[in-house]
């Protein structure tokens, strides 16, 4: 197995806040990695140190092959590395078929206009907002936000997409249907790594998974090695409801 | 920006948000041309420079977010080099104009680099203080005449016909100009390079995670929108006869031209030339009614409030919001 992603003794400070210190976990190629951990955990800080909107203090990323490190955050995109966010930032006065043209023309492959339009026609019917194609992106809702930010993400054509929190604020039907689109984005070669608070979902979906607490890895392996570990289960104790959540996914992955 | 798989590659040339406001233009363009009419050609002279100086600092402001208050800084450098090579160099009108643009670029090259790393309301503050120190500059420039500027030797019209010829050929090049900036504008909005821009307008970060190189796209977009006004600030002086710094780096004029973009509607390719037209003749009514002569920017600031305050988007916006029908002709 290739590596698609490497992280090596990652460190990050910010001001008195150690937000990561020495984490270290690979992705294999083609996988979905879960990444796990209580609010402040650094989870969306490692995010924002994989695509280079920060530096990190210590350590480096390999990112197929290529150190991260010096890179600007577009220099990362056109390698093939896409992201959403934790709280959506859609082009507001955009279409939505415009703002999946940027993912498409600024991306790994870098499209000229016409094929942006096809390809942004294609990721749409994807994603479910193809009869949205040429509505204002401020004139969605949540869970249709959400779905855009993964079709611009996914009109780059990346080798890895780093998702961040897409399942926040869906209800049910839609988590099960952005699961759906997520394994069949996986189903097409790209790896992905996910950062979910809905446990279940992404118990369900991660082929690995890494836990964080303040800032460090405290357990890596399969869902189930993880969810069980006592290390994890501490640090969610002070949560209850999702040490809940742990348990029925435990439950759910010894079932499935 | 709603191409097609099978749209034409050039299908664009003919799409109304093209020839709609450059039909605009050449149609009110050769009614002076018809009549012969003198002061019409001034007054429109007027009018197009300033729908030139809006369209071009729509595609800084407008497409790529960035508020200048200091665009007319490229205007006077422009002018000032233009008239330069005209006064002293005794280089042809073309040659002079082609100067003071390439000098206006050359400056948002050089500052461009800096300044926009600058966002919101540093940007415009610093934008602010480059049109303050060039006129500062030039004022203490020798070769430029210092603060009593230069004046044009008046047989220089000579070479172009007479003072009359002079008028007309800098009302012919100022038209074409403001055709040129307007198919630019269009085209740049068009262009992957305009979506880039449009992105990093709605939201940089989250543009430059998309993979779009911000820093050399707004660069490019400063340089852009430097060039025409550059050009323009020459045929301005080259028919006004002199140039003084008071006039060339002219704070108010700034300030007016963003109006003009607010007013017809900020990242459209109609609404500064609505804005610019609408706004010019508005000023010369109020410039010519005794009641308001002293009181012209006031009325401009209170135009902004209530742009501001009511129609955000302007009023090409305003209507594209009204009559979505609209939306692929008003561009």
């Amino acid at each position: 197995m290739t590596l698609a992603l490497s992280v090596e003794d990652v460190s990050k400070r910010f001001g008195g806040l150690q937000a990561l210190a020495q984490v270290s976990f690979d992705v294999e190629d083609g996988q979905i990695l879960g990444l796990i951990g209580p609010n402040g955990a650094g989870k969306t800080t490692l995010f924002n140190i994989l695509n280079a909107v920060y530096a990190p203090d210590a350590g480096r990323i390999v990112f197929r092959g290529r150190e991260i490190r010096g890179l600007r955050p577009y220099d990362v995109a056109r390698l093939g590395m896409a992201r959403t966010h934790q709280i959506v930032r859609p082009l507001n006065e955009l279409t939505v078929r415009e703002n999946v043209m940027v993912g498409a023309c600024f991306g790994r492959r870098a499209l000229g206009l016409t094929d942006a339009a096809a390809r942004s026609d294609e990721t749409m019917e994807l994603v479910g907002l193809h009869d949205r194609a040429g509505q204002l992106a401020a004139t969605l809702n949540v869970a249709q936000k959400k779905r855009l930010a993964l079709g611009r993400a996914l009109a780059a054509d990346p080798d890895l997409l780093l998702l961040d929190d897409v399942l926040a604020g869906l209800n049910p039907a839609e988590i099960t249907a952005m699961l759906e689109t997520i394994r069949e984005v996986r189903g097409k070669g790209v790896t992905i790594v996910i950062i979910e608070h809905v446990m279940h979902a992404l118990m369900n979906v991660s082929d690995r998974v890494v836990a964080l607490d303040y800032g460090r890895v405290i357990a890596q392996g399969t869902p189930t090695e993880v969810a069980s570990d006592p290390a994890v289960v501490e640090a969610y104790l002070g949560d209850p409801k999702l040490a809940e959540g742990l348990g029925r996914a435990t439950e759910d992955s010894h079932r499935g | 920006m709603t191409a097609s798989p099978g749209a034409r590659k050039w299908g664009w040339l003919l799409r109304p948000g093209l020839w709609l406001p450059i039909a605009l233009v050449a149609g009110l363009g050769v009614i002076p041309v018809v009549t012969g009419s003198a002061t019409l050609r001034e007054g429109l002279f007027l009018l197009f420079m300033y729908v030139a100086l809006a369209s071009s600092l729509n595609i800084l402001l407008g497409y790529t977010g960035y508020v200048s208050f200091g665009h007319i800084v490229f205007f006077g450098i422009g002018g000032y080099v233009g008239f330069y090579s005209l006064s002293a160099l005794h280089w042809p009108l073309a040659l002079a104009a082609l100067a003071g643009g390439a000098a206006a670029g050359l400056l948002a090259l050089a500052v461009g680099a800096s300044v926009l790393r600058l966002r919101g309301a540093y940007f415009a503050l610093a934008t602010l203080g480059i049109n303050e120190a060039l006129r500062a500059f030039v004022s203490n420039f020798g070769p430029f005449g210092g603060p009593v500027g230069m004046s044009l030797d008046f047989s220089i019209y000579r070479g172009y016909g007479g003072p009359t010829q002079a008028l007309w050929l800098a009302y012919y090049a100022v038209l074409g100009l403001t055709v040129l900036v307007i198919a630019v504008s269009y085209a740049v909005k068009r262009s992957r390079f305009g979506l880039g821009l449009l992105s990093i307008r709605e939201d940089e970060d989250a543009a430059m995670i998309l993979g779009v190189r911000a820093p050399s796209a707004k660069t490019a977009a400063f340089v852009l929108s430097a060039v025409i006004p550059g050009v323009i600030g020459v045929l301005f002086f080259f028919k006004n006869g002199n140039i003084e710094p008071p006039d060339a780096f002219k704070l108010q004029t700034s300030i007016e031209i963003i109006v003009m973009v607010m007013l017809g509607g900020f990242g459209t390719v109609l609404g500064p030339v609505i804005g610019a037209a609408g706004y010019e003749r508005l000023r010369s009514f109020l410039l010519t009614s005794d009641p308001f002569k002293a009181l012209q920017l006031t009325i401009a600031g209170v135009v902004l409030l209530l742009i501001i305050l009511f129609i955000p988007n302007g009023i090409i916006g305003w209507i594209r919001g009204r009559v979505p029908r609209l939306r692929s002709t008003l561009e």
